[in-house]
């Protein structure tokens, strides 16, 4: 290995890089426009939420709770129930989302303050309902200002979703989303487009070695998706509040090695296609999988064995770990090591694969 | 060290899948020649190009090239080694300067002195004027000439151009022709394939390859004199009818028309009084005279399937 055409290499993917206008805008657009789409779609207020109230108090209070309830638009109070088990029979059937219960005691408990004066029942298996539970939680309940409280005023109580999954999960989850969305396509394409624009005869005709240029095609995305992390993180933290409780430094070095691992699956990915077209088939292949098992869009508890196991295999898995733990747990790398030593792994593999399958010929 | 051959094969065979590209094919190059390759598309000289530079591994039969065996020898053959893709090979979205920068880099040309090298190789290939324009944005004839810097940028000595002037207008392509001789006569073997009998008429000597299989093998002086059988010219009134009498004619092994007249390519023992003859019988009346044997003959006689004359078939024993 020779730095010096190492270096050639990647002075050279970056030239293209930069008169390649679209593929640039996209680097920072993808980004930007996924966690306008997913986070916004989360986060933004929810308004008009069909809910029914039991309000077993019946007081002047309760009637007041309930009327600036419904004022804050949040939810829809269609049914005013008499029984539990009327709210059990509307959840499951789908007409409401949440139910506002206000138990026989609820002055009581409200001057008291040791116990929730206001249970607001929700169907959690619905990420959006529960944001909203969230905050009307902290809706203000009357005459409690001042008072030392024990117990919150209002408790959620969440139906169908005792996992209880926090949306700020879901940026989180976003960067290694995006990560693995534009950098393994990105390597994708990157090998088959000098077979197909004829460079690779070229260079395999040169003293250039399969690893400077698996490296050097490599190694400008690695800042690319390092920016992209930036981004998002920026972005998050921004617009949707999302915390970075853990050290900024370990997160980063979280993603730096799923930046590896992903941009090693895609040059891994580049060997075995014949056209661009074919690898960003394959690209998306592998990308499918990935958000589905790796606990992005369902949590991976509530996944069946074999499941389990292939998301194990996944890198996309193991991210997520990594950034959810530093992220939001205020975990180190010290907890999440398991993760790092299999992103670690996967990587190794996967460009071990390529260069072995990068013999400088062309049969 | 001069005797020794520059490119040496034995039984070089190659086999993709059910098809024999290259069959049995043993070649000699010696140093400063330019040596050409002619033969029709998918006749093999690609991937004969292709496994002498070690870009792929030969189903049997050995080959040495510059002293180095190949394959198990081929990084080190790479350093003296140019080899001129077929397709344009150059990233089109860099420059030129960009692109002749980048090759010198990835052939280890040091620092020193690469300035002087990068103005000479643009001088001399004309791309000054060229330097900052994107290398997609060129003309064939351009690019071809940026190739080529590019290919000599280490000075190799051993040049493998793949039909260099396939995409290029005849002007160009006398210009890229006066570029290789430059180059020879600087000591630089060539090894060019071609599908141009003007071009293949230039090389020092000239290997015809038909179907994977070396059909003639000399200077292509030599070829001429020695064509199996001869050139004559026909001069009809109506030279359709007679192109398709002659055609079926025994002793007939091709028939072109150029211009009004008919070219033809016949055994030796066809003389030009019997084809007058039998063309008049057929009611073509024709004056028949000889003619210069060209290039065009040889391959013609070279390549052609059907037997010239009875004898032996010569499909593979």
């Amino acid at each position: 290995m020779k730095t010096h055409r190492l270096l050639a290499i990647v002075v050279k993917e970056l030239r293209q890089l930069r008169r390649d206008r679209l593929t640039f805008a996209m680097i920072i657009g993808i980004p930007v426009m996924q966690l306008m789409l997913f986070g916004y779609a989360i986060n933004l207020d929810v308004r008009g939420l069909d809910a029914a109230v039991l309000d077993q108090a019946d007081t002047a209070r309760s009637r007041e709770v309930i009327d600036g309830l419904g004022a804050s638009q949040v939810l829809d109070l269609r049914y005013h129930v008499t029984t539990p088990r009327a709210i059990d029979a509307l959840l499951r059937e789908g007409r409401i989302s949440v139910a506002v219960v206000l138990p026989r005691d609820f002055e009581t408990r409200l001057e008291r303050g040791d116990r929730a004066a206001l249970q607001l029942v929700v169907d959690g298996s619905d990420q959006v309902v529960q944001a909203a539970a969230r905050q009307l939680a902290r809706f203000p309940l009357p005459d409690t200002a001042g008072w030392t409280r024990r117990v919150a005023p209002i408790e959620v109580v969440n139906f169908y979703n005792p996992e209880r999954r926090a949306p700020v999960n879901t940026v989180p989850g976003l960067i290694g989303v995006i990560l693995t969305m534009t950098l393994v396509l990105f390597t994708a394409i990157a090998l088959v487009r000098e077979r197909e624009n004829g460079n690779l005869e070229m260079l395999i005709a040169t003293p250039v070695s399969p690893w400077e240029l698996t490296l050097g095609k490599v190694l400008p995305f690695v800042a690319i998706g390092l920016v992209q992390v930036s981004v998002v993180l920026l972005l998050g933290k921004g617009l949707f509040a999302v915390p970075v409780r853990g050290s900024l430094g370990e997160l980063y070095l979280a993603a730096l090695v799923f930046i590896l691992a992903s941009l090693a699956l895609g040059i891994f990915l580049s060997t075995l296609a014949r056209s661009q077209f074919q690898a960003m088939q394959l690209a998306f292949f592998t990308f499918l999988p990935q958000i589905m098992l790796s606990g992005f869009m369902f949590p991976y508890a509530g996944m069946p064995r074999p499941a389990q196991w292939l998301a194990e295999l996944l890198p996309l898995t193991h991210f997520l770990r990594l950034v959810r733990g530093i992220m939001l747990r205020d975990a180190g790398l010290a907890d999440l090591w398991p993760s790092l030593a299999a992103l670690g792994v996967f990587t190794g593999l996967m460009l071990g694969l390529t260069v072995s399958r990068l013999r400088k010929r062309l049969d | 060290m001069t005797s020794e051959p520059v490119i040496r094969t034995r039984g070089l065979s190659k086999r993709f899948g059910d098809t024999l590209a290259v069959d049995d094919l043993s070649l000699t190059v010696t140093r400063g020649e330019v040596y050409g390759f002619l033969g029709p598309n998918g006749s093999g000289k690609s991937t004969t190009l292709r496994m002498l530079c070690g870009l792929l591994t030969p189903s049997a039969g050995n080959i040495t090239v510059l002293g180095c065996e190949l394959p198990r020898e081929a990084e080190r053959l790479k350093r003296r080694l140019g080899y001129m893709t077929q397709s344009f090979s150059l990233y089109r979205d860099l420059t030129v300067l960009e692109n002749l920068r980048f090759l010198a880099a990835i052939h280890d040309l040091p620092a020193r002195g690469l300035g002087r090298r990068l103005h000479d190789l643009m001088s001399r290939y004309r791309l000054d004027a060229l330097r900052d324009r994107l290398a997609g944005t060129l003309s064939g004839g351009q690019k071809q000439r940026l190739a080529l810097a590019a290919t000599v940028m280490h000075t190799p000595d051993l040049l493998l151009l793949d039909e260099p002037t396939s995409a290029v207008d005849p002007q160009s392509r006398r210009d890229f022709w006066e570029a290789l001789f430059e180059l020879a006569d600087a000591g630089t073997t060539l090894l060019v394939s071609t599908h141009y009998m003007d071009e293949a008429e230039r090389c020092t000597r000239l290997a015809i390859l038909d179907q994977g299989r070396l059909a003639a093998d000399d200077s292509p002086r030599a070829l001429m004199d020695a064509l199996p059988g001869r050139a004559l010219r026909v001069e009809t009134g109506r030279p359709r009818r007679a192109h398709q009498y002659l055609a079926t004619h025994p002793g007939v092994i091709a028939v072109a028309q150029i211009g009004l007249g008919l070219r033809v390519l016949a055994t030796d023992r066809v003389t030009p009084d019997e084809l007058a003859a039998a063309l008049t019988a057929a009611g073509l009346a024709a004056r028949v005279s000889a003619d210069h044997a060209t290039l065009e003959d040889v391959f013609v006689a070279a390549t052609r399937r059907s037997p010239p004359e009875p004898g032996p078939d010569p499909t593979p024993s």
